[in-house]
């Protein structure tokens, strides 16, 4: 009803209505003006019950910068967060220059108040905040705080900000304990800084304090750098390992599948898709009719979900297509390529082109294994899924009859025939199997992009290539051969860049089946013709 | 695998009316209909249309290579769509270079490399003013890139989907490589805005249907070399390779060496063909020969029956001739349909339009059989 109200208005109401705000606002400002006045006119406290703080906040926003900047400074010592509001209120019927004036005195405050909060995240962003507020002010703040911190990097962060507001300082001494202490700290952050205090000590005419101070830290810079190549091999590993466990998860189902039947399902990365489709629509179901409380669980309802419902596709489609193309491995290749033509297509016109899943908040963040090491949590998850993985299916291959009727058609479909093993039924249910794989990737990697029609395309030639370098019928040459394609990938790239790391990879596969041709772990066996 | 018909019985009877009638249709009639009758009349072939077809023989040039190495020899290459480029890419450097001082920037440097402030011609680009480099270049690129990857591959024994997934890694890697801007090859919107060749401007109609002659007698040539190669010695090696590479192997020959031969061969009439798209078309962009347009090529070759000639290329001009109809008139119906025809196609007409209609004419002749047969009956 207001809205109808608000947009039948004529526009001489709102006129009107904007010229009765704004002598408002006149009004206000001159009764603040006169507020101010009078308190000048005092000069000294005008009641005895105000305290120094309550004093100071009256004289905020006097006109003399002499009064304000003494103000302030007691507003800054006596002052907590409770006093937030009322600054917030003066500032918002102050000039410019006092408004400018009270920014910092209120972001110092923030910033204070937060540092003894509950939250670790907030405590360990409020001392990177004072740490670039410049205020020396905060060091006494920063160094009480940290003595009584619990959590190491949230610890970290304040003796760091602490020791870069120490180097704006003027104090000879308390400059070189933050150089060597920030050298200690391996502070990134420290490094301009640093350099600054280096270019200040090499001038002609510097002092011999400034050459000393200029000496350490040299020496800190040489530690600080020293460290960075270090957490950057490691981050590098990480990422390399992230990337490994991604192309595995992706390619072990492609691996089984080959290994058994020799056939490469094209269709591999859009079964992932499809993977995460369904867990975007268990997103979306929880949404619509479970409590928001319920909402982090969603995630792990998923996985099931993804995995039924790429199974039952690998099911549908093992019966309905490659089932009759037995023994033709290309054209099932061709076959199969053509079913992930229509699969996309058909999430691009149901789906649309961008869809994404929220990742629950037990997945979000990371962890900080050491200094300038930040690993997420998303990334860690998919290392520890893609290990979950190949336990579980090393127990079903090596610990289920399913399994052994598996390892059996692997090495020998005719004579296991002729053993009495169902080999069609069992290339159905491990096909299925390696679809429902594929779903359980597709769920994985909703953590670290879009769920989009073409998600299966991104990895997918990536793990084709996992599969043959790896070699057929061995798990252990999927593993192997992911870590070294995802290891290489991330190794290479930082020299190489992107796309020339992947021609590089190519060159070196390759290469590598020049030696392998049948990849690393073959089958031996008196086969002429594989 | 082992069909009867595929290798032809009758050696020299095939190159018959069918051929003639084509040539007689494509080289002859088609120009005709584009320059006689006036342009409001049904029978009137538009500019376009010739345009549009002589893109379409060009790549049928490429589906005659890909039908030799996998129809005959059965080695899938997932990665002809490279060759394609690399040949499209050497004419088309050519073209950008004889724009001139007629670029939006007016200088003798590519549009492109202006853009990118790339200040002197790259080093490989300079043999590419002369004619006859591009012309040779958009053929011996190619020829020499199957070379030294064929032998590596086929040296090794990398074959069936080790070798499909090697070429369309291959095909991946080249479409990352050529979107690039600084390897100089134009990035994502490739090379393009073609003004003329040797002096003729790409825009005449005449032009074009010069080029489009050119297509259809490149086709042909093309048509008799491949069917030179399968009807000789090693024509039969290729087939027996397909069919049983062991007894091959153990027969006495060196299946790599006829598999190396083969997969330049069709390198080479990829580049052939990519060499006459770019004029035609006018543009070429690493879109044309990434992994997906690399597997339509393969589709093509299904579509019109693996293993015969005639099949390649009647499946390149249908196949090419439904999505130029169907992208306009149901642009996303055609991914479906695509999709479909892979599926279709291989999972219910292995011999393609050529094995249907070979079906129908079998059909027919026991039809015609019965019917002349019953009589004699009558009388006996």
């Amino acid at each position: 009803m207001r809205n109808v109200h608000v947009t039948r208005l004529s526009c001489s109401g709102v006129a009107a209505i904007v010229t009765r705000l704004s002598l408002g606002l006149l009004v206000l400002a001159g009764i603040v003006c006169l507020v101010a006045g009078q308190a000048r006119a005092a000069g000294a406290p005008p009641s005895p019950v105000l305290t120094p703080l309550e004093q100071a906040l009256t004289q905020i926003a006097s006109d003399d910068d002499a009064v304000r900047e003494a103000a302030l400074r007691v507003v800054i010592e006596q002052g907590d967060s409770t006093i937030l509001p009322r600054l917030e209120e003066i500032r918002a019927n102050a000039d410019r220059s006092v408004r400018l004036a009270i920014k910092p005195v209120m972001d110092l405050l923030r910033n204070r108040a937060k540092l003894e909060g509950p939250d670790p995240d907030a405590r360990r962003s409020a001392a990177t905040d004072l740490g670039t507020l410049g205020k020396p002010l905060a060091i006494p703040w920063l160094e009480q705080a940290a003595a009584k911190e619990s959590y190491k990097w949230v610890r970290y962060t304040m003796l760091e900000s602490a020791a870069l507001l120490k180097l704006s300082g003027q104090d000879q001494a308390a400059k070189l304990g933050a150089v060597n202490s920030l050298g200690d700290l391996a502070s990134q952050n420290a490094v301009p800084a640093l350099k600054d205090i280096v270019a200040a000590g090499s001038g002609a005419e510097a002092t011999e304090a400034q050459q000393s101070l200029a000496d350490a830290a040299n020496a800190s810079i040489e530690r600080i750098e020293t460290w960075a190549v270090w957490s950057t091999a490691i981050e590098t590993l990480f990422r390399g390992i992230s990337l490994s466990s991604i192309l595995l998860i992706m390619s072990v189902g492609l691996a089984i599948v080959f290994g058994l039947m020799g056939v490469i399902n094209m269709a591999h990365g859009e079964l992932m898709m499809v993977g995460a489709y369904a867990t975007f629509m268990t997103q979306e179901l929880f949404k619509a009719f479970l409590p928001a409380t319920m909402f982090d669980y969603y995630f792990a309802v998923a996985m099931p979900m993804a995995f039924l419902v790429a199974a039952g596709c690998g099911l549908l489609l093992e019966v309905t297509v490659i089932r009759f193309l037995y023994g033709r491995p290309l054209e099932t290749m061709l076959a199969t390529w053509g079913i992930s033509l229509v699969l996309m297509q058909a999430a691009r016109v149901y789906f649309g082109d961008l869809t994404a899943v929220a990742a629950p908040a037990w997945l979000s963040g990371g962890l900080q294994v050491m200094v300038g090491v930040y690993l997420p949590n998303n990334r860690l998850f998919i290392i520890l899924l893609s290990v979950i993985c190949v336990i579980t299916i090393y127990a079903i291959l090596f610990r289920s009859g399913l399994g052994l009727r598996v390892r059996a058609v692997t090495q020998n479909r005719n004579m296991s025939a002729c053993l009495g093993i169902p080999t069609r039924k069992v290339d159905a249910y491990t096909f299925a199997f390696g679809s429902g794989l594929a779903g359980v990737a597709g769920w994985a990697l909703t953590l670290i992009g879009n769920v989009e029609p073409g998600l299966g395309q991104n990895y997918i030639v990536d793990s084709f290539m996992v599969v043959v370098t790896g070699g057929v019928g061995k798990l252990a040459g999927t593993i192997v051969a992911s870590m070294g394609i995802g290891g290489l990938n991330k190794l290479l790239e930082p020299s190489l860049g992107a796309v020339y790391g992947k021609v590089c990879i190519l060159v070196l596969v390759i290469l590598f089946l020049q030696w392998r041709p049948s990849g690393l772990f073959a089958i031996k066996g008196r086969h002429a013709d594989s | 695998m082992a069909d009867p018909h595929d290798v032809n019985p009758q050696p020299g009877r095939d190159l018959g009316l069918a051929f003639w009638l084509t040539g007689f249709v494509l080289l002859v009639l088609m120009p005709l209909l584009n320059v006689l009758p006036p342009e409001d009349s049904w029978l009137h072939l538009s500019d376009f249309s010739l345009n549009r077809f002589g893109k379409f023989l060009a790549f049928a040039i490429l589906a005659l290579g890909l039908d030799l190495i996998w129809g005959y020899t059965g080695v899938l290459s997932l990665g002809q769509g490279v060759f394609f480029g690399l040949g499209a890419y050497c004419m088309g450097m050519h073209l950008m270079l004889t724009i001139g001082k007629e670029s939006v920037y007016g200088s003798d440097l590519p549009d492109f490399m202006v853009w990118n402030q790339v200040k002197e011609l790259p080093l490989f680009w300079k043999p590419f003013y002369s004619f006859p480099v591009a012309v040779l270049g958009s053929m011996l690129v190619p020829t020499a890139f199957a070379l030294v990857f064929g032998f590596l591959a086929f040296r090794s024994r990398i074959k069936g989907v080790y070798f499909a997934i090697i070429t369309q890694a291959l095909a991946l890697v080249a479409w990352l490589v050529f979107n690039r801007n600084e390897t100089n090859l134009g990035g994502t919107n490739g090379l393009t805005d073609f003004k003329q060749l040797l002096g003729f401007r790409l825009s005449e109609p005449g032009t074009q249907r010069a080029l489009y002659v050119l297509t259809v007698l490149c086709l042909g040539g093309a048509f008799l070399l491949c069917r030179w190669i399968t009807r000789s010695r090693a024509g039969r090696v290729l087939i027996a390779v397909r069919d049983s590479e062991p007894r091959v192997v153990f027969s006495g020959y060196t299946p790599a060496n006829y598999k190396l031969l083969v997969f330049v061969v069709a390198a080479a009439l990829a580049g052939l063909a990519g060499m006459l798209y770019v004029p035609q078309v006018g543009i070429i962009t690493p879109a044309q020969i990434g992994v997906l347009p690399s597997l339509e090529m393969v589709i093509w070759v299904a579509v019109g029956g693996r293993g015969t000639l005639a099949g390649a290329v009647l499946g390149a001009v249908s196949v090419n001739l439904g999505r130029s109809v169907l992208t306009n008139y149901f642009p996303e119906l055609w991914p479906f349909i695509l999709g479909g025809l892979f599926v279709v196609v291989v999972l219910l007409f292995p011999d393609g339009l050529i094995g249907i209609m070979r079906q129908a004419r079998e059909r027919f002749g026991q039809l015609k059989a019965k019917a002349t047969a019953l009589p004699e009956e009558e009388l006996g």
